[in-house]
This record gives C-alpha cells, sequence and structure tokens, in this order.
C-alpha cells in the first residue's frame, strides 16, 4: 500500500513547535470566524435608541430590541368589559345590598360587573372568597375586605387628582396587582442596613433591593417618598456658601432614589436628564414633570391610604423589620416600563373607578 | 533548541545574594538580614526578594499602616455583625464612613464616623512617614529627591481629599469613605453635587495630563524596547555616551512627528506629566466648593459651556 514514509522521517529531523503557532492561529482564526459572523448575519443582541433630547447630548434611551418587541403577558391577560349604561330607574347597589359604601350608586349590572373583574385582577385563584366571608356578602371581617374598599378610594383618588400623572391611561386594580394578591414592586422600611454604626454610617454600603445593589443609602423611599424630604441638591449659583444640608451624603440618597426611579421604568438618566445638568428644569424632557408629579401623587397615597392601613393587615403581611404597612412606588404600577403596560387604556371602560362618587357613563 | 519562557525579562540571574552597601556609618543596621530568590519575581522584575531596609519611619508607617486597614475592616466586619460569610459577600459594599454632616469638624462618636477619623489619623501618619522614608532613603543613596517628590504631588491630592477640603469646608463629611464602591459612589455623588467636574477647568488639566502620563508611558517604553538590540535598555550610557540607539530612536519620532525629545528629556517630560497629574486635579477639587459651587454654571458665566439646539423629550423624535 502506499505509504508516506519521508514525512515522519522530515519531521524527526527538522523538529518545529508547531503548537505555539498552532494555538496562536486557532485563536486569530476563531476570532476572524466570530468576527465574519457578526458582521454578516448581525449582533444577536440587537439595541435601539430612543432619542430624548437635542443632539450632541448624547440623550437617549437604549433598549434590546427583542425586549421592546417581546409582547407583555401582563397585557395579554388583561380582562375588560364595557359598562352597561343604566337605564331610567334601574336599582343601585346600595339598594340591593348591605354594606356598600363606595360604590353604592353603581347599578347592579355595573356593581356585579365590576366586582368579577376585581376577582379577576386580584384573586383569580381564590375568587370571592378571598375577600367576602362564606355567603354573608356584607360582613367586613375579612381583612382583605377592608383593605379592598379602602384601595377602591384610592385608584378613585388618583385618577380624579393626579391625572396629570395617570392620564390618558389612567389606573385601575390591575396596574399594579397584575392578576396577584399583593402587588409586586411594593416596599417596607429597610434602614438601618448596617449594626453596631448609627446614622449615615448604617444606612448605605449594602446592596438592597431598594438601592438596586448599590452601595447608596436604602432610605431613600422612606425619605422621599413617604416623608416629603426636598430631593434638590444643587446650589442655583456658580459660586454660592456652601449649604451644610446639602452635604454630599444627601447627594448620594438623591442619586439612590433616582437610580430608584430609573431602574423602576426601565429607562436611563437621559430619559428626563440632560446628564450634563441634572438640575436644570430648562434642559429636561416633559416626562421630568410626570415624574415630579409622580413623586407627589407616591407621596399622597402612601400616606393617606396605605400608611393608615397598618392595623387591618395580619403581621405577615407587615415589613420583616419594621412590622411596617406596605407601600407603594414607581415600581409598583411601572413594573420596569416606562408607561406599565405600554400605556394601555385602564379606566375608559371604567368609569366607577375614575373618581369619587356616582359614576358618569358616556 | 532551549528556549526560556519569560513574561518580561529575558535572563534570570541567581546566585549570592546581593546584601547591599554600607557607608561605615551603620546603615546596614536598620536593614534585615536575609535575602530570597523567587522565579515568580524575577519574571517582572528582580529575582532577588530583601534585603529590606525598616528605620524608624519604615517601622512607623508599616505599624500605622496595618492599624488604620485593620480598623477599616474590623469596623465593616461589625458592620454585618461580625458574620465572615455576609463580610465577603458585601466586601465590596462596606465601607468605613465619614461622619454625617451634622457633626462639623467635631469628634463624633466612634459608630457615627469616630473609626473614621481615628484610622484616617493612622493613615495620615503612616503616608507622611512613607515619605520621609523615600526622602531620607533618597538622600542614603546619593540620589536626587525626584520619587520623594512625585509622592509628594500624590500626597497632595490625598491630604486635599481627607483633610484640607473637609476643614475648609467645615465638615468632616467631606471627606471620602474607605470602601470599594462607596468612594466610587462618592466620586460620583461630588461630581453631581458640584454640577459636573467635567466643566472644572484643573480637572480637565488632570486629565490631560493622566492621559498623556498613559501615553508617553507607551512611547518611551515601545521606543527603548524598540531599540535594545542596539543596546537603548542601557538608557544612563545612553544618556551620557549617546550611540546608535539613542540615534535611532531620536531619528524615528523626529521623521515620524518632526520633533523628537532627548534621552535624558523624555523622563522629565515622564515626571513632570506624572506630577501635574494629582497636582492639578488636586487644586480642582479644592477649589469645588469652596470657591466654585456649581461648575456647570460657572462655565456659562464663563462662556465655554455650549448650547444645544433642539427639542426635549422622546415626543419630538419619533417619526
Amino acid at each position: 500500500m502506499f505509504k508516506l514514509k519521508w514525512f515522519p522521517k522530515w519531521s524527526r529531523e527538522n523538529p518545529k513547535d508547531i503548537y505555539g503557532p498552532a494555538v496562536v492561529v486557532g485563536v486569530v482564526g476563531c476570532a476572524l470566524f466570530v468576527a465574519a459572523l457578526i458582521v454578516t448575519w448581525g449582533n444577536p443582541a440587537q439595541t435601539m435608541t430612543t432619542q430624548t433630547g437635542p443632539a450632541g447630548t448624547g440623550m437617549g434611551v437604549v433598549e434590546f430590541v427583542d425586549e421592546a418587541n417581546a409582547p407583555d403577558p401582563d397585557v395579554e391577560n388583561y380582562y375588560t368589559e364595557e359598562p352597561y349604561l343604566p337605564e331610567e330607574g334601574e336599582e343601585l347597589a346600595k339598594d340591593v345590598y348591605e354594606n356598600v359604601q363606595v360604590l353604592g350608586d353603581l347599578t347592579e349590572a355595573n356593581f356585579t360587573r365590576l366586582m368579577s373583574a376585581i376577582t379577576l385582577w386580584v384573586s383569580p385563584d381564590q375568587g370571592c372568597a378571598y375577600c367576602h366571608e362564606g355567603d354573608n356578602y356584607a360582613s367586613d371581617n375579612v381583612y382583605t375586605k377592608v383593605v379592598s374598599r379602602r384601595m377602591i378610594q384610592m385608584t378613585q383618588y388618583i385618577n380624579d387628582e393626579y391625572a396629570g400623572h395617570v392620564a390618558p391611561a389612567g389606573v385601575n386594580c390591575y396596574t399594579c396587582h397584575r392578576g396577584e394578591n399583593v402587588p409586586s414592586g411594593i416596599w417596607f422600611k429597610r434602614s438601618p442596613v448596617l449594626e453596631n454604626v448609627k446614622g449615615w454610617s448604617a444606612n448605605q454600603n449594602f446592596a438592597t433591593a431598594q438601592n438596586v445593589s448599590t452601595s447608596l443609602p436604602s432610605d431613600a423611599l422612606e425619605k422621599y417618598l413617604l416623608e416629603d424630604n426636598p430631593v434638590n441638591v444643587h446650589s442655583l449659583e456658580a459660586n454660592a456658601p456652601n449649604d451644610p444640608d446639602l452635604a454630599i451624603q444627601f447627594t448620594e440618597r438623591t442619586y439612590s432614589l433616582m437610580n430608584y426611579f430609573a431602574n423602576s421604568l426601565g429607562v436611563n438618566c437621559t430619559y428626563c436628564h440632560n446628564s450634563r445638568a441634572f438640575y436644570d428644569p430648562a434642559q429636561v424632557t416633559p416626562q421630568w414633570s410626570t415624574a415630579l408629579l409622580g413623586r407627589l401623587m407616591v407621596i399622597d397615597v402612601n400616606n393617606d391610604y396605605l400608611v393608615p392601613l397598618k392595623d387591618e393587615y395580619p403581621a405577615n403581611r407587615l415589613g420583616p423589620r419594621h412590622a411596617d404597612a406596605p407601600k407603594a412606588a414607581c415600581l409598583t404600577c411601572h413594573k420596569e416600563k416606562a408607561k406599565p403596560m405600554g400605556g394601555l387604556d385602564m379606566i375608559s371602560d371604567w368609569p366607577e373607578l375614575a373618581m369619587p362618587g356616582a359614576p358618569v357613563y358616556e | 533548541m532551549i528556549e526560556y519562557q519569560n513574561i518580561f525579562t529575558q535572563v534570570q540571574v541567581a546566585g549570592e545574594p546581593e546584601m547591599g552597601i554600607t557607608n561605615g556609618k551603620g546603615i546596614e543596621k536598620e536593614r534585615t538580614k536575609s535575602a530570597t530568590f523567587s522565579t515568580l519575581a524575577g519574571w517582572i522584575g528582580n529575582a532577588q526578594l530583601g534585603p529590606i531596609h525598616l528605620g524608624f519611619f519604615g517601622l512607623l508607617s508599616v505599624i500605622t499602616g496595618t492599624l488604620a486597614f485593620n480598623i477599616i475592616g474590623l469596623n465593616m466586619l461589625a458592620q454585618v455583625g461580625w458574620s465572615f460569610p455576609e463580610f465577603l459577600r458585601q466586601g465590596f459594599w462596606l465601607a468605613l464612613e465619614p461622619p454625617g454632616p451634622e457633626w462639623g469638624l467635631r469628634m463624633p462618636p466612634l459608630d457615627q464616623g469616630g473609626w473614621y477619623i481615628i484610622s484616617s489619623f493612622f493613615l495620615l501618619v503612616s503616608v507622611m512617614s512613607w515619605w520621609v522614608r523615600s526622602y531620607v532613603r533618597a538622600a542614603e543613596l546619593g540620589m536626587g529627591k525626584h520619587i520623594a517628590w512625585a509622592f509628594a504631588s500624590a500626597i497632595w491630592l490625598f491630604l486635599v481629599l481627607g483633610l484640607f477640603r473637609p476643614v475648609l469646608m467645615g465638615s468632616w463629611a467631606e471627606a471620602v469613605p474607605y470602601g470599594i464602591f462607596p468612594h466610587l459612589d462618592w466620586t460620583t455623588a461630588f461630581s453631581i453635587r458640584y454640577g459636573n467636574l467635567y466643566y472644572n477647568p484643573f480637572h480637565c488639566l488632570s486629565i490631560v495630563f493622566l492621559y498623556g502620563s498613559v501615553l508617553l508611558f507607551a512611547m518611551h517604553g515601545a521606543t527603548i524596547l524598540a531599540v535594545s538590540r542596539m543596546g537603548g535598555d542601557r538608557e544612563l550610557e545612553q544618556i551620557f555616551d549617546r550611540g546608535t540607539a539613542s540615534e535611532r530612536a531620536a531619528l524615528f519620532w523626529r521623521w515620524t512627528m518632526g520633533f523628537n525629545a532627548t534621552m535624558e528629556g523624555i523622563h522629565r517630560w515622564a515626571w513632570w506629566f506624572a506630577v501635574l497629574t494629582p497636582i492639578t486635579g488636586g487644586i480642582g477639587i479644592l477649589l469645588t466648593g469652596t470657591v466654585v459651587d456649581n461648575w456647570y454654571l460657572w462655565a456659562v458665566e464663563h462662556s465655554f459651556a455650549p448650547a444645544y439646539e433642539g427639542e426635549y423629550g422622546y415626543e419630538a423624535y419619533i417619526q
């Protein structure tokens, strides 16, 4: 048979280090192959940028195309139903049922429509029994019913008072709940995060959900979305006497809040700000004002609706550290979207939740 | 074929360790007595490790430095309830934080920044002793004091950040926390709080010298390596008795960009660029909050912050 004798002989007589060059050629070759793939087929993780400010400022929101185009299961699972226009002399819920304190002015048909929708939005697995006691639907013995009543009032308040933040989409129970008994993205007091220290040494330098795993302070939500402390830290003059109340520590706390805002909305700083002058109201997008209003809304909602419910909840619904009531913030509704569920209309079908008092059907 | 595998150093020499000179006045008395050889060290430099000169300032520096380091570490450990797993998990997040702004320049309780002041004091003593050591060692060896003064320029920035500026601002709260991520957060917050440090001209200068240092280091290193086959790596000989290595290196740059540094002058270029980085940076930090409270507005007042034409908000840009 044909045998290659000269080759092993020649190799023995002419030793060469082939492994070094082989590794180099292999690595470079693979890199070239991958580079060629990316150039010809395109980057598998395509991004897109939405410009948010003048050219040259670098203002834009960057998203992965796949993520931006992915259907939102919350939108697909959303249940809605148009209202039944009330007819003359139709009986109202307060006449038919006992102990209807908030939705008494609804016709019976619309009342039932809303009740079943709330069941689908908030307790699809448990059904009516999640809030109602046995056959006695008038009973207030189940805490969830008392909380729900207040939440309905809160929804009416938000749509009525804070249209500037939520219109035109509006909000209903599903905006936060998305089919869950307890909405995701609620928060409890988390500070102090460190032991054996006090003050500014104790509220930061520890990765938590509230500081989005940074080492920034973990009490920003408490200070700015429950208490109404000033968020601004800048001097508006070039050469001003320094204000000790606006020290670096406060800047870090504001930074923590802003970082929470951005992460809760799935955007970056330049969605609202021109980052060269964060504080300058002349260099912000319209979304900046919306966010400003949103902060006031959250403060109101937390103080007037959520915190006073503390005594209604069983212990397992309270905060793990301070046994405080669950509170809302950006993430509770937005769930990492600039507009919750992409701005899906939540209110046109539900005039009962649009304002306090008797609903207005059109 | 025998081929010596190496990273930087071509050939490692190992033999009787070189124990150092004596000057007849007993400088060898403050020196350790032994030396070892490390192949690993030999790859990146001299294979001989030791002897090391201790001396009063050396010992003082090591002791106070160790104290500062341990105070910081033990504080971090205490903050996570003395839990080692948590200490490792949160290590990059933890810090020894300066006192809060409410304390001004007073000494706060230990758990609210008191330990920070104590560890900063030890760190100060440690760094200053090391500087003295670098000066005295150079003097003993009959060298110039270039290294000590270069180190002093870094110490200037260190002192501005941790001592001069907090004192001028009237609050230790302005000092930098001792922690990995926390000191980075401090840096960002510092820029944001004082209206964007990119508009601070001394910050600009510092960046120029920093990037310039990097560029000069790369250019010089590359040039010397490129002519080492002509003996260019024997730089001192080339300085006082210029040979073909120097000539070719000079010609390369003059023919490439019309100008060349000299064999001696390139080291002055590099030294000044390196030294001016923290000097200008320190000036910029010292002026921030004390003289200028908002660098962006300062830039607007001095007409070098550009104005941008165009709408704000994504609505304006969606087709």
